[in-house]
């Protein structure tokens, strides 16, 4: 899968991304260029912009600069319509699973079904039980996102975003807060599902283990810049500070020396490290 | 900063009022249908649910009327005036008043805090990536809903609060209830009970606008969804005052 990738055609584009929240810059020239089948983890520590890279990849924000393109297409000038159709190509799974609490888990999954095909009540009845079979949620349709655990919200999540059989599927902290046996079962879902389904993957998250156990590829983020990209080789392999800060979980101010910091803390434009 | 934040919810506001209808006029052609099931329920929940208090609180309030309106006439020796007094305020003024509030309570509320719970928990973020106008999805339906709701629970009011005013003037009277019905009834014109109408249309309008817009602008988690809630039931009753001060002002011409 790995070698073939880089004839593959690129699904995901992103150019010289840029963008600030008031005064500050979040992301600083963004590049990003993932492959059809390619699962790309984009990782960095707290605050280093990736859930916001996100966001922009999925339309949610406006950058302040900067190109998207999601399956050849520019995200900023494509129509309503255009747009609309290639939502329904796009799944997303958030960190907090953003389950519907007013549904079901089986009307959760059922809900693009409904509102974008004209699909009769059964079938759509069985699609939606055969999506949270696939996730190991048979049976569980007619339980409220209330009465789930933490890993079975972020499953049914995952159920909902492949109803529709998408070509891009994004997934936002997918293990976070799980016990590392449900985080390695999401993570075997993920790989299941690019395996059996050919779909190509954003991963954001920061925990390791799952990241080097599904990433084709890794972009590490630092401050909102591209630090590196490469294959989990690659990345350990890495002589870069800040990734090997990152690889063994050293926080940036381990080494600070106190007189520097007290002298951060007490000069007069005082701003964010 | 209080001012600016004021008028650009007041644009947010509007912006989902041109939307809701955007959305239901073209919504068809992108995908973007109202279901009518998703009425109905607002129907259901904003309209019927409210019907006992509604109709409780009308009853109290036309006795409450009869009360001091047979007090204050007596001293003119117009007490027999008390069925025309009760019949034309109650339809005009206090009916569209009274559900208005009841209903910014109930209603505005839940709104607020369905959407602003919405917001905290990315479900709105989710309805966005999945390619649903959250206006069309969470506005929309409530808005219809009260938009038909609030005349039918008007008529209910209205019937309650007159026989609520009868139950305590038939005996200073000396009238059956129901020669004091029909009789209210008789001198009530069409235009009585249709300044009540429109009002409750715009008292609607203004509840899930407000409702809508604070649950949007929600902000920091549990304690945001509360403060909105408060926010929503304040802002809504002051702006259904105001409504209703402008609106007499000009159905009164």
């Amino acid at each position: 899968m790995k070698k073939d990738l880089e004839q593959q055609d690129t699904v995901i584009e992103v150019n010289q991304l840029v963008t600030h929240y008031g005064q500050r810059k979040i992301l600083d020239g963004v590049d990003l260029n993932i492959k059809r089948g390619e699962i790309r983890v984009i990782m960095g520590g707290s605050g280093s912009g990736k859930s916001t890279l996100l966001w922009h990849i999925l339309g949610l924000y406006q950058p302040t600069k900067g190109r998207i393109h999601l399956l050849g297409q520019d995200i900023h000038e494509i129509s309503f319509n255009d747009m609309l159709k290639l939502k329904q190509d796009i799944g997303v799974s958030f960190q907090s699973g953003a389950l519907f609490s007013s549904m079901s888990v089986g009307e959760n999954v059922a809900l693009p079904l409904r509102e974008f095909t004209d699909l009769d009540e059964n079938t759509i009845r069985i699609i939606s039980r055969m999506k949270l079979e696939v996730v190991n949620l048979g049976g569980f349709h007619k339980l409220m996102p209330s009465q789930l655990s933490g890993g079975m919200i972020k499953r049914a999540a995952l159920a909902r975003s492949i109803v529709m059989d998408p070509k891009l599927l994004f997934f936002d902290e997918p293990s976070a807060g799980l016990d590392p046996v449900v985080a390695s079962e999401i993570d075997d879902l993920i790989l299941s599902l690019r395996d059996t389904m050919g779909m190509s993957m954003v991963v954001v998250t920061h925990e390791l283990d799952s990241a080097f156990k599904i990433a084709d590829k890794i972009t590490v983020l630092d401050n909102g810049k591209n630090l590196l990209t490469g294959t989990v080789e690659e990345i350990k392999a890495s002589t870069n500070k800040r990734v090997m800060d990152l690889l063994q979980r050293r926080s940036r101010h381990d080494k600070l020396d106190p007189a520097d910091y007290l002298k951060r803390l007490t000069q007069e434009n005082y701003t964010l490290s | 900063m209080w001012s600016y934040q004021a008028i650009e919810r007041l644009g947010f506001a509007m912006r989902l009022f041109w939307d809701s209808f955007y959305w239901l006029i073209i919504g068809r052609r992108y995908k973007q249908r109202v279901r009518l099931a998703q009425v109905i329920e607002q129907v259901r929940v904003n309209g019927f649910d409210a019907l006992p208090i509604v109709m409780a609180l009308s009853f109290v309030v036309g006795m409450m009327l009869s009360i001091q309106l047979l007090y204050a006439l007596s001293d003119f020796g117009a007490e027999s005036q008390v069925l025309l007094a009760i019949a034309k305020s109650v339809t005009r003024e206090f009916s569209p008043l009274i559900t208005g509030v009841i209903v910014a309570g109930r209603s505005g509320a839940a709104i607020a805090a369905r959407i602003g719970s919405q917001v905290v928990s990315q479900e709105i973020d989710a309805l966005k990536v999945i390619g649903i106008v959250p206006v069309r999805y969470l506005v929309l339906p409530p808005l219809l809903g009260l938009m038909i709701s609030m005349p039918l629970l008007i008529i209910c009011a209205d019937v309650m609060a007159i026989f609520g005013g009868a139950l305590f003037s038939v005996q200073k009277l000396d009238m059956s209830i129901s020669a004091y019905m029909l009789e209210s009834f008789n001198v009530l014109v069409v235009g009585d009970v249709l300044q009540g109408l429109i009002k409750s249309v715009v008292f609607g309008i203004i509840i899930v606008l407000v409702g809508a817009t604070t649950g949007f602008y929600v902000t920091g988690g549990a304690e945001g969804v509360g403060k909105a809630t408060t926010s929503a039931v304040v802002i809504s009753i002051s702006f259904i005052v105001l409504a209703d001060m402008i609106a007499s002002y000009f159905l009164t011409q």
